[in-house]
């Protein structure tokens, strides 16, 4: 993976003392809130509901053993002994006093970690497949390019006060881990006929309020103009994107707005231009970084074959592990979707049980996955059984990856300022509900995603099954929606109709998990009965 | 009004700035004032009798003037680039990189913090339309 050079390292460090700086100002009284606000939240420092949260940048997902040991130590030093994985792969602590942020920047700094451009309206950290270098589908890694743009993003001069926040995604596979075609930008690296590697970008797809999808405004842009090309989507939205309202201040309204022709049409323009004005980094640099991304040192000829005479390690074998593109290899998947768990939280000791497990088995190498969970990216499956193991004595050998119970969620009312209802509670609820009546495994792939509010930061509209949070006349209610997916088969979920109350919304999931049992074909997944027989049924069972 | 920081050898220009409307219409203005909804490329064609730009910030997290300043870099413009209005002391060194060469902040900024700001960062990652050298080309000297 990555490692800082002195110029990285400079960087990061320089932010800290600038951050230590702003806090110091703000403190002297020097900068009003309104105009620390914009300094913190660049800083990942936002205010919630009963503390602040500080959010720090895990790049395109990836880490070592020593950074997780790190992130459980600021758990146990500053917040209450735990974290929160999100859904933009990074980690989150909600308990943190404004007095020690500088300190943590600090300390995440001698671990090559910071919270730079975690929040803010600026470009936020590039997400990535967090398969990547491991997964038998892909083309390449696409990491290097996430990393060449964390460079280029990091303290962009000229779109540090953009109309809105701007989230990246980068992938290089057919298959879509990333929920690329929902981010402000997407880029898939493919290859064309020549058989040289491009850059297709989609532009102008997002969740929150207003759901989109991103079309495809360039399918190939070379790499050697990677950067000058993100360069001019961005200009063009920075200028033209709206200012006036920031419920419309995503580049997904710009690019509906003037129609992805006419966007297209100004980004090429902005690009001409720009071609003549060096902005791109050379390809040596993507050359160095790719160096960092190389393959570990396989064994060849690593057994493939597993003792599963055990049924709960065979079963976490089948549902929580991914093929591998290295013959006896496997990427495994870390559960912390505990029934009746929160949706990615860790204690500091799973924190730390996953980095030193990672050490030992997995090259030292862990990711955050967007649905917030942990991969162990390269594991023997010669290992796999100690892997389980020691996992299953932590709490941290839930079978449930896809399924049902393994559901996103927002922090909601419990944690977030703008929330208006609970997201946990219900997914502790749902999980209790079908691991109780035991359909988890027959119902097979299921994604569920709650947000507990419009803003959709639980992916709701992207779920098979979507919930979604409202206050209706001061009382929580949650609306149904089915029929969303992040992935290569991208759709937005619709809703069903009429809302629930907390309880009435767990039975509503399960009513219409039995439609789906009743309705299915050999072999289709819940979002397929739901697009070959449409919304009706499900409407008829919930409603009567 | 705060006093101007101006980084900048030249004798400052003394008359006022007029609108981009109103100095499209004049041949013999020199100094204009940019709007954040204003297209900087409209002035592209008058370069030449340019001798000021002020670039207006109403609120400092409206971030067009950034673009603005560089489109008039990077088409040539060598007068002076002035951030007028809601400028404040973390937003210089951005700016500076962005191609301005002088600050009207509507609140006076404690020179000691603007010292510190411009001293902040002893690298930069992207080309802009200062003349800092990125990271990367260093990286392959």
């Amino acid at each position: 993976m990555y490692k800082y050079d002195q110029y990285d390292q400079t960087m990061v460090d320089a932010r800290v003392e600038e951050f230590r700086d702003q806090a110091r100002r703000r403190l002297e009284g020097k900068l009003t809130e309104d105009q620390f606000k914009p300094l913190r939240l660049m800083n990942g420092l936002y205010l919630q509901l009963h503390a602040y949260m500080l959010r720090v940048a895990i790049p395109y997902g990836t880490l070592d053993s020593r950074q997780m040991h790190a992130l459980a130590d600021i758990a146990d030093k500053y917040d209450r002994g735990y974290g929160h994985f999100t859904t933009r792969q990074n980690i989150q602590y909600n308990w943190i006093k404004l007095e020690d942020a500088a300190d943590i920047l600090a300390d995440l700094a001698k671990v090559e970690m910071h919270a730079i451009q975690t929040s803010g309206n600026c470009i936020r950290n590039i997400s990535s497949d967090h398969f990547a270098g491991a997964a038998a589908d892909e083309l390449v890694d696409p990491r290097p390019y996430a990393e060449l743009l964390r460079q280029w993003s990091s303290f962009h001069p000229e779109f540090s006060y953009l109309p809105r926040k701007f989230k990246i995604a980068v992938i290089a596979s057919e298959k879509d881990r990333a929920a690329m075609r929902l981010h402000d930008i997407g880029i898939n690296i493919v290859k064309n006929e020549a058989g040289e590697l491009g850059a297709a970008f989609y532009v102008g797809g997002g969740m929150g309020r207003t759901p989109m999808i991103a079309p495809c405004i360039n399918p190939f842009v070379p790499l050697d103009q990677l950067v000058t090309y993100a360069e001019a989507c961005l200009r063009v939205y920075n200028r033209h994107g709206r200012r006036d309202n920031k419920y419309k201040a995503r580049i997904k309204i710009l690019v509906h707005e003037l129609g992805a022709e006419e966007y297209t049409r100004q980004v090429e323009a902005e690009f001409a231009h720009l071609l003549d004005q060096g902005v791109e980094p050379p390809l040596v640099e993507l050359e160095r970084i790719k160096t960092y991304f190389e393959d570990p040192l396989f064994e060849t000829g690593a057994a493939a074959d597993l003792d599963r005479s055990d049924p709960d390690f065979a079963l976490w074998v089948d549902r929580n592990t991914i093929a591998h593109k290295a013959e006896g290899y496997a990427s495994v998947v870390i559960s912390l979707k505990p029934v009746g768990g929160i949706p990615g939280d860790a204690t500091a000791e799973q924190m730390r049980l996953m980095a030193d497990l990672a050490k030992d088995y997995s090259f030292d190498e862990l990711r955050v996955m967007h649905t917030q969970n942990i991969v162990l990216p390269h594991v023997r499956q010669a290992d796999l059984h100690a892997l389980w193991t020691a996992l299953d004595g932590a709490g941290l050998g839930s079978p449930n990856l896809d399924t049902v119970e393994d559901i996103i969620a927002c922090p909601g009312l419990d944690y977030c300022s703008l929330a208006n209802a609970r997201s946990i509670p219900i997914a502790q609820k749902i999980s209790e509900r079908f691991a109780q009546t035991g359909k988890t495994g027959t119902l097979g792939e299921l994604k569920l995603k709650i947000s507990g509010c419009i803003n959709a930061c639980g992916h709701h509209h992207a779920g098979h099954i979507g919930i979604l949070g409202v206050d209706r006349k001061g009382v929580e209610n949650y609306q149904l929606l089915l029929g969303g997916s992040e992935a290569e088969d991208v759709s937005l979920a619709k809703i069903t109709g009429p809302g629930f109350d907390e309880n009435g919304i767990v039975d509503a999931v399960e009513t219409v998990t039995t439609v789906y049992e009743r309705q299915r074909h050999d072999g289709e997944r819940f979002v397929d009965t739901y697009r070959r027989i449409g919304m009706d049924p499900f409407k008829e069972a919930l409603y009567g | 009004m705060a006093d101007t920081l101006r980084y900048r050898d030249d004798e400052p220009v003394d008359h006022p700035a007029v609108t981009v409307d109103s100095f499209l219409d004049q041949s013999n203005a020199s100094a204009v004032r940019i709007e954040p909804g204003d297209d900087a490329r409209e002035l592209l064609p008058h370069l030449e009798r340019l001798a000021l730009v002020e670039v207006n910030f109403p609120a400092f997290g409206d971030g067009r003037g950034y673009s603005s300043a560089r489109i008039l870099r990077e088409a040539g413009y060598e007068g002076e680039l002035r951030a007028v209005g809601d400028v404040l002391v973390d937003q210089l060194a951005y700016m500076r990189r962005c191609g301005f060469d002088a600050f009207e902040p509507d609140q006076q900024l404690d020179m000691d913090d603007v010292k510190a700001a411009f001293e902040r960062w002893p690298e930069v990652y992207q080309k802009a339309a200062d003349t800092r050298t990125p990271i990367w080309t260093k990286r392959h000297a």
